[in-house]
């Protein structure tokens, strides 16, 4: 296969970024995406130039640290991660356009990188059990029904690669942030802190500068994972049950 | 140097208890005057700095992916072990300890595997309190299946998922640290060296990966929880970024390195599909309990999967359940890799002809395709999505790979390396699983070390240095190890030589996996020692790293990693070179059964194999730590 790439470069976080068209005459429909831009980034380094930077690891779908923003679609064409996205996907003489992450709160590091801590400072607000190790109760002390170990399990798969925020024209990061409130509302172990988790882990995510949801669904569509957005109406149940009660949280930023 | 392993006299039973007792504790109040660094936040790496950090101490963090979330134990699918006897149907401590041991085929050390064993009923109750949404039954308790390796169902599972579920069990209970203040997280932060002074480990030189900027962090102990080094193949199941610097720097730095040669090739993996090939994707071994293996009797080349459904039984050749009717397709996984090569070898293999089936066709049949969907369906689906072929409507095709490394920086029973306050958990250490691990149980070690072994060996070191033993930044030995790190990042990107870095990569890679892969003889090896030291030499002149070092770049990142894993490799054919018997992962073609098996040495080789570096280009020296079996007794292993 033949195809044409437009790739956003950007030196660094202060330098102004632009696309850059390539030729890339050497791809295979077997190849992932991610091994697309290898080969491409090879035949650069030759030719002196220096090679594309994009953020990958694992290559099978579940760390969660590759992105693109490929042809207006994160993660590209199909409902999965971008390093199992394969050129079948993709026609012969195609033109694929390649962005980075757009949302404010992901500022771009250097060409298709960009900067995620949001994601963990939302998590270090509340996305866990306060337990410490040790002295924990027998695992099968509290039996959890099927359907709702099943539930949790389904909003715990989320990978947290921030599709759902690039996919949103408002970067709302809800999916991301109710997939962890789900996860632990649902489950005897982290229902004991569900009010204060979802006040802090909501004021977190308003302070990182994300937008708010106005229910398009584009999330739901894109996520790889296939997170549910019943998941985002369960965590404004349990935002607002939370703040119907005495809870009170600090926020550290400026919330919009 | 005599190598110490520390292991407490006494019985098997009684010896953690015991040591637990006659280890110094650091006093509740005194805590927070120790500084412990962390390096890698996977399963050992995130539970060790939570668990050090809950205690008191003050823990700074490092990965070098852009969150501790994306660490590689996040890929592991199957499950994990634990000696729960939950199903009543004879496990037990011993037993679990037992079946890793004799896995392991008797190349580690019992207390170690019995420690293990041990606590490992522990972690899946911190898992369940974690939130960790383990499989259940519809009674609301927890699910077991079975794995390679044993007769009784003991792995916990989380779907395909169990390592991802796990390790964001871990990253919470590090997120929650790190919000109270007791551990502080460097993101996309490269170790680079370890810094040691009077001989004991103070502290590590790293560059962070956005600005280039290099830094150095002091403390009173260094853990190294950086995995393994399957990535020495080029191809394997490892994430990209896996590699073996932190370990390596510190091999350099006095720690021995345990058993390098011991590495697992993983037998369900989806077969190589072209030169493009950047790694290699792994199918849970659990799919073996369903799966049936099998290669046509006679050789038929090319042969597809929708054509092979139509072949009929007698034409097939189930070779597992066949050569070992008691264990069948449930093999541990050294015994499933050799006999998948030794079939293609025959020149029986499928698709390409490197590879054999994989055939769920029975099990769909016998429970219906529904409930094969709920066991594996996100396996059936990252098949589908690899190879663009349906698994439900015809057989996997799969081929071995490389996929975990046994071996790795030597420790002793308190994980300590040969470097004083230089700890190694996890993959990084070459300590539980002897010569072959068992399906489950890498995820077991790794919580194990982090949240129930060093919590309560370090502070023994600890107690015994005291808090006035550390030594700041500003001493000149960090300044030393700061302009070595310099001078070496500054000559990779003089070099600007003809060849890229994966092109050095590809060539060690498959030299490794050519030689000192699934089946190693002497002449082999020796071929590849020279390989190995060409490749070296043409590195260091003619590699190619655009871009410069105050930046994000990469490139020099991985010729970083490659420049290091070439060296490796060079000490794992030393190693495998040494070791002329067959065991687990490592078969010698010369020590082998009339039968075609692996035959031990036991008389000769019952010994951990610890390497000493000497110097750049000097040959390693062997130091051997001998195993005591006090509880099993050696037998060649027969699955049959």
């Amino acid at each position: 296969m033949k195809i044409t790439l437009k790739v956003w470069r950007q030196k660094d976080n202060k330098s102004k970024g632009a696309f850059k068209t390539y030729q890339h005459d050497h791809v295979s429909p077997d190849m992932s995406f991610l091994e697309m831009i290898d080969v491409l980034n090879e035949e650069l380094t030759r030719k002196g130039e220096e090679p594309i930077a994009f953020d990958h690891d694992c290559r099978e779908g579940i760390c969660g640290m590759c992105s693109l923003y490929i042809n207006g679609r994160p993660h590209g064409p199909l409902q999965t991660t971008t390093c199992q996205l394969h050129m079948r996907s993709f026609t012969d003489g195609q033109t694929i356009t390649v962005e980075p992450w757009r949302a404010k709160a992901f500022p771009v590091v250097k060409d298709l990188v960009v900067d995620r801590t949001a994601f963990d400072r939302i998590q270090q607000a509340g996305g866990y059990v306060n337990v410490n190790t040790g002295g924990v109760p027998d695992a099968n002390e509290i039996p959890v029904p099927k359907k709702v170990a099943d539930e949790a399990f389904d909003a715990a798969t989320c990978i947290g690669c921030g599709a759902c925020v690039a996919a949103c024209k408002n970067a709302s990061a809800m999916l991301f942030v109710s997939a962890k409130i789900s996860q632990f509302a649902l489950l005897p172990q982290g229902k004991v802190e569900r009010k204060e988790r979802a006040e802090k882990m909501v004021a977190q995510m308003d302070a990182e500068g994300f937008g708010s949801c106005t229910n398009t669904y584009a999330c739901e569509a894109e996520c790889p994972k296939g997170i549910k957005i019943t998941n985002i109406a369960r965590m404004n149940r349990e935002y607002f049950t939370a703040m119907l009660s005495s809870y009170q949280v600090e926020t550290k930023g400026g919330g919009d | 140097m005599k190598l110490e392993s520390k292991i407490p006299e006494g019985p098997l039973a009684e010896k953690w208890t015991k040591h637990k007792f006659n280890l110094k504790l650091v006093n509740p109040a005194n805590k927070r005057k120790y500084d412990v660094i962390v390096v890698g936040t996977g399963l050992a790496g995130a539970s060790a700095a939570a668990s050090l950090g809950e205690l008191g101490y003050n823990v700074k963090a490092f990965c070098f992916q852009d969150s501790p979330r994306r660490a590689h134990s996040i890929a592991a699918q199957g499950g994990i072990n634990a000696a729960k006897n939950y199903q009543n149907d004879g496990d037990s401590v011993f037993r679990l300890f037992y079946d890793t041991i004799k896995g392991g085929d008797y190349r580690a050390r019992e207390g170690n595997v019995y420690r293990l064993a041990e606590v490992s009923v522990d972690i899946i109750d911190q898992c369940v309190a974690q939130g960790v949404p383990f499989a259940r039954e519809y009674g609301g308790l927890l699910a077991n299946r079975s794995f390679g390796g044993a007769q009784v169902s003991r792995t916990f599972y989380a779907r395909g998922q169990t390592g991802q579920q796990l390790l964001l069990g871990a990253y919470g209970a590090l997120n929650r640290q790190i919000a109270n203040g007791k551990v502080k997280m460097y993101n996309r932060t490269e170790m680079l060296d370890v810094v040691v002074v009077d001989g004991k480990a103070r502290g590590i030189i790293t560059r962070d990966l956005v600005t280039g900027k290099i830094e150095s962090h002091s403390a009173h102990a260094v853990l190294l929880c950086t995995g393994g080094y399957g990535n020495v193949f080029y191809l394997s199941t490892n994430a990209k970024g896996s590699n073996v610097t932190a370990a390596w720097r510190a091999h350099k730095k006095g720690a021995f390195f345990g058993n390098p040669c011991f590495t697992q090739i993983h037998p369900t993996c989806i077969p190589v599909s072209g030169t493009h090939q950047s790694k290699l994707t792994l199918m849970s071994e659990s799919l073996r309990n369903d799966g049936r293996v099998w290669v046509p009797k006679k050789p038929m080349p090319g042969l597809k999967s929708k054509d092979a459904m139509n072949l009929p039984e007698s034409e097939r050749d189930y070779f597992l359940e066949r050569k070992y009717p008691s264990f069948g397709n449930l093999v541990p996984r050294d015994v499933a890799s050799r006999n998948a090569k030794q079939v293609c070898d025959e020149g029986r293999g499928v698709g390409s002809g490197l590879a054999v089936f994989l055939d769920f066709t029975d099990a769909i049949k016998r429970d219906g395709e529904d409930t094969i969907r709920a066991k594996y369906g996100n396996l059936f689906d990252m098949y589908a999505q690899i190879t663009g072929e349906n698994p439900y409507k015809g057989p996997m095709m799969i081929y071995p790979a490389v996929h975990y490394t046994m071996g790795g920086l030597w420790v002793d029973y308190n994980l300590m390396t040969t470097v004083p306050g230089l700890y190694a958990l996890g993959e990084a250490n070459f300590s539980d699983h002897g010569a072959n691990r068992l399906g489950a149980s890498a995820l077991m070690q790794g919580l194990a070390d982090g949240y129930f072994v060093i919590p309560y060996t370090i502070g023994d070191y600890l107690a015994t240095i005291g808090w006035n033993d550390k030594i700041g930044t500003d001493h000149p030995a960090f300044k030393e190890a700061t302009d070595a790190v310099n001078e070496r990042i500054n000559k990779l990107i003089s070099i600007k030589g003809k060849k890229t870095v994966d092109e050095f990569h590809r060539q060690l890679g498959l030299t490794m996996w050519e030689y000192c892969g699934m089946s190693r003889s002497e002449a082999g090896l020796k071929k590849a020692k020279k390989i190995i030291q060409d490749l070296k030499a043409e590195f260091w002149t003619s590699v190619n790293v655009l871009g410069a070092a105050n930046e994000l770049n990469q490139e020099l990142e991985k010729a970083g990693r490659v420049a290091d894993f070439i060296e490796l490799g060079e000490l794992m054919v030393d190693d495998a070179l040494n070791r002329t018997e067959s065991c687990g992962g490592h078969f010698r073609e010369e020590s082998q059964t009339p039968e075609g098996e692996a035959m031990r040495k036991d008389d000769e080789f019952a010994y951990v194999a610890a390497w000493e570096y000497k110097g750049d280009n000097q040959p390693e020296v062997l130091h051997k730590e001998e195993l005591k079996f006090e509880n099993v007794k050696l037998t060649q292993r027969s699955y049959k």
